[in-house]
């Protein structure tokens, strides 16, 4: 048999390998990269038996394909996907949300995203990469991570370790997406803009444009006024920095942006709903909303709590792909034959 | 001479995992030596087991970013912990000498696309713009931006010029660039708002080094001038790690680094 691996026969829009990021080196200029959504990440993991921030495929809108050679290898897909398996010619779908074996042949397709987001995490049972500088994660502009420091393209093989064993594990509550305006803390630069542009900011309507990826979001609005200079000596960004140019359009700064700018910095969006705003498409509207210091640090607490629950309540399914916690716990009484029904069938949606 | 000051720092909020302490805005030896203290002052308080949640801290001219776990710790425990230190004058760094660097940039035709453009706004020769910029030692200031990036200073007044009106999409790797007082070496492919000079063969950023940023906060920085084909035959011999670019120190640190 061939050594265990994945092909990837298409990249689709955009895709990487990341995990939660490499710490520690933003001194010398090197950005934390990592998945924009660490929740899917945590979550895809769980579902094929890896550790939660082990690497994992980020993938932008549809297209990617995945091939599996000398299976098994357990794969699962975290995010609003439309997925297909195509197990010798023949296709099918695939729910995200649990894991599901691929035998030697076997691809995985995400064919699109839906509404609730542009990103998804394809996660591979024992994916094993090299770490540069403490991570996997891909950040090309320097060449690190990933494979030979680069994007997925296709024809790049995935080497894959001790796979295959174990059970397949369903989420049993999907995450909601959450309609709300994006939360924001004012500063570290707010008193270099006008009354005016503070209120603007959190009751207008923003666009976003169609420059997004993994360094940033452009966004289109009401231009932001500056109350002085629109320079700044440079000082440090984070994940979440909202910085605003001469134009006065804002630029919310993501996991591969530069670690330091000379723009003031009139915001920051809160690391409880980054994620969510990474996943929006160019052309949706957004708002912020003012929370403070200590309200954000609170909501990352209750973020991970629901994290926490979310994964908590992953379960095995049976090899037929039944869910053993629906089996043993909604239908003792009623036996066997009611458990097969198709309403105790998995499901990708919330199941009680 | 001991001097009592109790200097004023402001502390930035930037979101629930990061807080900024300013010490000014302005490109000011004397507030990289505090920034640097306290960047010091919070490793020794790290080491001591005093700041859990503590992840990074990002030094730059005028202020420390310090990130954080908001899981594990919190703005309020984070500066209870650093008030003291900030209340207390700052401990003067150690004045030892700094490692100096002598890096080749070859400032011709086409590595140096601003160079025309620089010497007609400031009025002088191409030439004494080359003499001008290779002719000053720098200090690195602050590393950042993109992987290996130093911020260096201060250029000669002459060459003090805004940032360009239109940024380039595309900075070529090795570009060497001025604006606002500050010069800078871009190890990597980027977009930029700088005048290119010249370019430098020297690879900023290797992880395969032990430190991989060849260039550190505090180091001395000076150019030396090189024809086409030296340049060429340089970047051959660094592409190939045929080339130690310790070869281009050209004083080490009295701490022997």
């Amino acid at each position: 048999m061939n050594a265990a691996r994945i092909e990837v026969l298409a990249p689709g829009a955009y895709a990487s390998v990341q995990d939660r990021g490499r710490r520690g080196f933003r001194r010398i200029g090197v950005p934390w990269a990592g998945v924009l959504d660490p929740r899917l990440m945590r979550i895809a993991n769980a579902l094929v038996g890896n550790p939660e921030t082990h690497a994992v495929i980020e993938c932008f809108d549809g297209g990617l394909v995945l091939l599996a050679h000398g299976g098994p290898i357990r794969v699962a897909v975290a995010g609003d996907a439309v997925v297909e398996l195509e197990v010798a010619g023949e296709r099918r779908p695939l729910p995200p949300w649990r894991s599901t074996m691929l035998a030697d042949g076997d691809q995985l397709r995400i064919r699109k995203l839906l509404a609730g987001g542009r990103i998804a995490v394809v996660a591979i049972e024992g994916l094993a990469l090299p770490e540069t500088l403490g991570s996997v994660s891909t950040y090309a502009r320097a060449v690190l991570g990933g494979v030979d420091g680069r994007a997925l393209a296709a024809g790049m093989q995935l080497p894959v370790v001790s796979h295959g064993e174990g059970v397949d594990r369903v989420l049993r509550h999907v995450p909601l997406t959450d309609p709300s305006p994006i939360r924001v803390v004012l500063g570290p630069q707010a008193d270099h803009f006008s009354a005016a542009a503070l209120h603007t900011l959190i009751s207008a309507d923003y666009r976003i444009s169609t420059e997004a990826d993994r360094m940033g979001i452009r966004l289109e609005g009401p231009a932001l006024e500056h109350a002085g200079t629109r320079e700044i000596v440079s000082d440090a960004t984070v994940p979440g920095s909202i910085q605003v140019p001469g134009n006065g359009q804002p630029i919310v700064l993501l996991a591969d942006a530069q670690t330091a700018g000379g723009y003031p910095k009139i915001a920051t969006v809160i690391s409880a709903d980054l994620p969510r705003l990474a996943a929006c498409r160019p052309g949706q509207i957004l708002r912020f909303a003012r929370v403070a210091a200590f309200e954000a640090e609170e909501s990352a607490r209750r973020a991970e709590a629901e994290t926490r629950a979310l994964i908590d309540a992953i379960r095995p399914l049976l090899p037929d792909g039944i869910d053993l916690d629906t089996l043993y716990s909604v239908n003792l009484v009623g036996g066997v034959v009611h458990a097969l029904s198709p309403e105790h069938r998995p499901q990708w949606w919330p199941v009680d | 001479m001991a001097t009592e000051t109790f200097p004023a720092y402001r502390v930035l909020d930037a979101g629930d995992a990061a807080l900024t302490i300013e010490f000014g805005n302005a490109i000011d030896p004397a507030l990289l030596a505090r920034v640097d203290a306290l960047d010091r002052a919070i490793q020794a308080l790290s080491v001591a087991g005093a700041l859990p949640g503590l992840i990074e801290t990002m030094p730059t001219f005028r202020s420390l970013t310090v990130f954080f776990d908001p899981l594990v710790t919190g703005r309020q425990a984070l500066l209870s912990v650093l008030r003291p230190v900030l209340a207390a004058s700052a401990e003067p760094a150690p004045d030892i000498q700094q490692r100096c660097w002598r890096l080749p940039v070859c400032y011709e035709g086409d590595a140096g696309p601003d160079l025309a453009e620089t010497a007609a706004a400031i009025g002088v020769s191409e030439d004494e713009v080359v003499a001008l910029h290779s002719g000053a030692e720098y200090c690195v200031y602050m590393m950042g931006f993109l992987p290996g990036f130093p911020f260096m200073g201060d250029l000669p007044d002459l060459l003090r010029l805004p940032r360009r009106a239109q940024p380039r999409v595309r900075v070529p790797a090795g570009s060497v660039a001025i604006a606002t007082g500050l010069t800078a070496i871009y190890p990597w492919e980027s977009p930029g708002g700088w005048h290119l000079l010249g370019r430098c063969p020297v690879s900023l950023f290797d992880v395969r080094r032990r430190a991989p940023a060849l260039l550190a906060a505090g180091d001395r920085v000076c150019f030396e001038p090189v024809s086409i084909s030296e340049y060429l035959r340089l970047d051959a011999a660094c592409a190939a790690g045929d080339i130690d670019p310790a070869q281009w120190l050209i004083r080490v640190a009295e701490d022997g680094q």
